[in-house]
């Protein structure tokens, strides 16, 4: 490992590629060319990804919308039919005094979608505009979306399990609503979105840019 | 004029890429336990392999027999005024599709059953013959193929929605916990057990030493 880490220097500036399945290092190989251990493509980042993660995020954020508007669960009892969006269903555990499950499902289905939205967005337009604020404080948050992005789905499950369930005619049947499809659509779509994101871009700044146009090559470390 | 790639592309042995931020870093030997992150954005970079390789195995068979009892039984059963109902989770996925909601049912078979049997099946079918020192058929698609499932199983997702689906029951109607339930905690543990296993090492046990070392 370097002694000094003030000091870094990049795989792109030093014409070294790293394959990113088998974590193989390679000197001298074009991009696109394919790894001599595994096969994978090789990549010096991974292609398009600023134009890809925007393509996701905007999909997901039109379906936040419906998402968070159409009923996700409609229960039909002998008191009679009840339909339920993300966040009455919330409210419903609120006021029947379940507060730490009412906290759960807001936080999990309403808090971290919006969360990982802006948060994307974010570090995408900073990755775009070859920012170098805060790139420490970006990459950290890059980790934490990808850590808690899957328990959104949360709710896809409950409502998934419980139309399978509740099925006993005339007394008590719970369907899913469009929501749901939306709904499940938005937390693939923000998983895709930040699949796609390539969290190098962030260390990508103005002042590392001449160094991937040198042509000379480097002797590696 | 085309050019044999092999003669171009050189391995660098000694050398680490931080998948973070793309800087250079000079492979050390870990001892047992130990991490090395990137000192400049604090991804991984690598991680000591353990005596993993050999648990691994005994873990996987483990998780095939707990994954089958969670998928054959019944989750809950709900009694509501002498009338039940249980489910399973093909039963769950079953009625969604029934439904008309075919893309989610699709999404909840893809992300609790297919993708982490899928995942058990293929690390099961690679540690076998590799316990034996022999590469199986299809080697480099099977480990690509797991790296590229590992965000999509949600079995641990999936058992906090049952638990949240049990208490939303439960005030309407008697909930009782079917074997599967138990067997689902299980999976979650084991299962993070399993896929703490970093698919990489696979490459490291099939090209040992490494390639252009020694030479």
């Amino acid at each position: 490992m370097s002694s000094d880490p003030t000091i870094i220097e990049t795989a792109a500036a030093q014409r070294l590629m790293a394959c990113h399945h088998c974590g193989t290092t390679w000197q001298g190989a074009a991009d696109g060319e394919a790894c001599a251990r595994c096969g994978t493509r090789l990549h010096a980042r991974k292609p398009d990804s600023i134009n890809r993660t925007w393509a996701f995020l905007v999909a997901a954020a039109i379906l936040y919308l419906p998402a968070n508007l159409l009923p996700v669960m409609i229960t039909k009892s002998l008191l009679g039919t009840q339909q339920d969006t993300i966040l009455s269903g919330v409210i419903y555990f609120w006021v029947s005094g379940a507060y730490g499950l009412a906290a759960l499902i807001f936080v999990a289905s309403f808090l971290v979608p919006l969360f990982k939205l802006t948060a994307l967005v974010l570090l995408n337009i900073m990755a775009q505009r070859r920012s170098s604020w805060r790139q420490l404080e970006r990459a950290k948050l890059y980790r934490i979306l990808e850590v808690i992005g899957r328990w959104s789905m949360l709710d896809v499950f409950v409502v998934a399990l419980l139309a399978g369930l509740v099925r006993i005619q005339g007394f008590a049947e719970i369907t899913a609503g469009v929501g749901i499809a939306a709904f499940g659509a938005v937390v693939v779509l923000t998983m895709l979105a930040s699949l796609s994101f390539d969290p190098r871009l962030t260390w990508d700044t103005m002042a590392d840019a001449p160094a991937q146009d040198m042509t000379m090559d480097n002797e590696p470390i | 004029m085309p050019d044999n790639p092999l003669l171009r592309m050189k391995e660098v042995p000694d050398a680490i890429v931080c998948e973070g931020c793309d800087a250079v870093y000079r492979r050390v030997e870990l001892r047992r336990r130990e991490v090395s992150h990137c000192p400049r954005c604090g991804t991984e970079l690598d991680r000591h392999p353990g005596d993993q390789s050999a648990r691994v195995l005994p873990l996987t068979v483990a998780c095939l027999i707990l994954f089958a009892i969670a998928n054959l039984f019944p989750i809950v059963e709900i009694e509501l005024q002498g009338l039940s109902s249980q489910t399973t989770l093909a039963g769950a996925v079953v009625a969604l599709s029934a439904g008309g909601m075919s893309p989610v049912a699709l999404l909840v078979l893809a992300t609790t059953l297919l993708f982490p049997l899928l995942q058990l099946c293929i690390l099961f079918y690679l540690l076998v013959p590799m316990h034996y020192e022999r590469r199986p058929a299809g080697f480099d698609v099977l480990v690509n193929a797991l790296v590229a499932l590992r965000p999509w199983g949600m079995i641990e997702v999936f058992l906090l929605g049952v638990l949240v689906a049990i208490i939303k029951l439960s005030s309407m109607a008697q909930v009782i916990a079917g074997p599967a339930l138990w067997a689902f905690m299980g999976l979650t543990v084991l299962l993070t057990a399993v896929l703490s296993f970093n698919p990489r090492t696979f490459w490291e046990l099939a090209f040992e030493p490494r390639q252009g070392q020694g030479g």
